[in-house]
Formats: C-alpha cells, sequence, structure tokens
C-alpha cells in the first residue's frame, strides 16, 4: 500500500484518497514549437525502475495537487513537497540520496 | 404556479437504528467559504456569521450560531442555521468585496448525517468507510476530516457528545445514508476500539 502525507493538509492518507497525476516537473511545449518537442512533453517519460518524480491530487481530501518523489519498486515514499515547484528543492534530493547513495538526478 | 415551493433537505426522515443509530440531519445551512483564510477582514467575517473563531488547520470551532470547519488551506464550511445561511452569504460578500473571496450558499447542495450510539459506536461506523484512523485518541472532538465514503467524497466531525456529523453530496445522499445504516447494522459492530 502507498501511504501519502500531502503536504497542503497535512493528512498522512493511504492511496486511494489520492489520485495520481503521471509524472512531476515536465517542461511544456505549446505553440511554435517543434513536432518532436510537442511529441515529447507529450509522451515521453522516464519511467523509472526506482526513483521517480510525480505529481499527485489529494482527491478525496483538501483537493489540492502536490508532488511526491518515490520509489516505484518499493513504493518507498522519499518526500512529498509543493506542487509550486519546477524541479525537486534540495532537501528533496538529500533525502533520496540518504537512501538511495547511488542514485543520480536524471538529465 | 404562485404557491412557494417548500425547502426539503436530500433524505427527509431517513433514520436507521442499529448498534449506531443514523438520522438525516434536516435543512442544514452550510457556505462554502474561499478566500486568504490568514486575511484579519475575513476572520472578523466568519466570527460576525457565526461567533466561531479561526480554525487551525483540519480544526473546527463552535459559535453561538454556528461552525466553522477547515477544509483546505483556503477554504472553509461555515454550518448555520438554513434560513440564516442566504443573509449570512450577504453579508460575507459585502464584507469581503475588496479581496479575492467568494462565499456560496450550498446549503442544498449538500446533506448531513447524525451517527450517534453507546460508546465508540459511531467512531466504528466510519472506520467502516473511511481510510482513517478512527482511534479515539487520533481523531476527537475539534477535528475535521474531508476523505471518502466507500466510494464517495464525504466530511465528518466529532460532536461533543460523541455522535458524528456526517456531510456529503446531495447527488449521492441515498449512497450515503445507506452505506451509513448497514455500516451500523445491529451485530456488525467490530468493537475494535
Ligand atoms: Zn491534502
Amino acid at each position: 500500500m502507498l501511504i501519502l502525507d500531502c503536504p497542503c493538509c497535512g493528512v498522512r492518507g493511504e492511496e486511494t484518497e489520492f489520485h495520481g497525476g503521471g509524472e512531476a516537473h515536465l517542461k511544456r511545449f505549446g505553440p511554435d514549437s517543434s513536432d518532436a518537442e510537442f511529441e515529447g512533453y507529450l509522451f515521453t517519460r522516464q519511467n523509472p525502475k526506482g526513483v521517480n518524480f510525480e505529481r499527485w491530487r489529494h482527491a478525496n481530501g483538501c483537493g489540492k495537487w502536490f508532488h511526491a518523489a518515490r520509489c516505484t519498486m518499493t513504493l518507498e515514499v522519499f518526500a512529498t513537497y509543493s506542487a509550486q515547484t519546477y524541479e525537486p528543492p534540495a532537501d528533496v534530493i538529500a533525502a533520496i540520496k540518504a537512501k538511495r547513495p547511488e542514485w543520480e538526478m536524471p538529465a | 404556479m404562485s404557491e412557494a415551493i417548500k425547502a426539503t433537505s436530500a433524505l427527509e426522515g431517513f433514520a436507521s437504528t442499529g448498534f449506531a443509530s443514523v438520522r438525516e440531519c434536516g435543512l442544514t445551512g452550510m457556505i462554502t467559504l474561499r478566500g486568504d483564510l490568514a486575511d484579519k477582514a475575513l476572520a472578523k467575517a466568519v466570527k460576525a456569521a457565526t461567533g466561531a473563531a479561526m480554525p487551525e488547520q483540519r480544526k473546527i470551532t463552535m459559535g453561538k450560531s454556528g461552525k466553522v470547519a477547515w477544509m483546505s488551506s483556503d477554504e472553509l464550511l461555515l454550518v448555520v442555521d438554513h434560513a440564516q445561511a442566504p443573509a449570512i452569504v450577504e453579508a460575507l460578500t459585502s464584507a469581503l468585496k475588496d479581496q479575492f473571496a467568494l462565499a456560496v450558499n450550498v446549503s442544498d447542495a449538500r446533506v448531513m448525517f447524525e451517527v450517534a450510539g453507546e460508546g465508540n459506536g459511531p467512531r466504528e461506523v466510519l472506520a467502516k468507510l473511511a481510510p482513517v484512523d478512527l482511534a479515539p485518541d487520533a481523531f476527537t472532538t475539534g477535528d475535521v476530516r474531508r476523505t471518502r465514503l466507500a466510494q464517495v467524497a464525504g466530511a465528518f466531525w466529532v460532536e461533543a457528545d460523541g455522535s458524528f456529523r456526517v456531510v456529503a453530496f446531495r447527488s449521492v445522499a441515498q449512497y450515503v445514508g445507506d452505506l451509513l445504516a448497514q455500516a451500523g447494522a445491529t451485530g456488525s459492530a467490530p468493537e475494535y476500539f
């Protein structure tokens, strides 16, 4: 079971209270971008076995979006953090490195 | 077509008995207020409407004319007298006209139930339906929780007498009423707490 701490309302809830919103920190390529950029924005995902950054919404709760860093293999959650960020904050990276020293942020 | 339309609550008269009893609370005023909860004018307007202080995160406060539940970082639920709700919305709207805030009377878009009974019966009914730690020391008077009740969204809190108040959308009133009634059926008490 996946347990998430909502950073917006402080609830520690189990997965069914939340709704997954796919990979986090995607850069949107909109009008005037190349077809390849737009295709990448729509379809290209990291899909790692291990550390992943995701968007989640506390759908059956406060209703807010937030980010989560978790392991797709073990369901271990390293941190949840504000949706108002373009990249994982330093403390989140540190929390991941503490548990997975070999892990590097993907390019 | 000049007769006045009589307001009716979602499941008027709905009631069941068991190890915990369930009752639809009838017409209840409910107002959604969204805005900056740290704003002094907003806190003052809420106090004027309900007599209650601004609740902390995931708390509910009681005043002499209403209750105020923290629903999210920018949203409150005011529980007031049904007949007074339109006037309270007007008062809130005019008090907050200079800010990015919105008050809406949602009374008739919601349903409220009471789950009452001996000891921890009412909390066991909710514990069957929601993924929430309902141990007596983990969830107590003054707490409010927005969550799901089986398959639909809902919120609840505990009154001082140990009974629970459950709020859900009117469109799922029958579903929630039946859920609570079945979860409280005689002979089905987990007696876990
Ligand atoms: Zn939340």
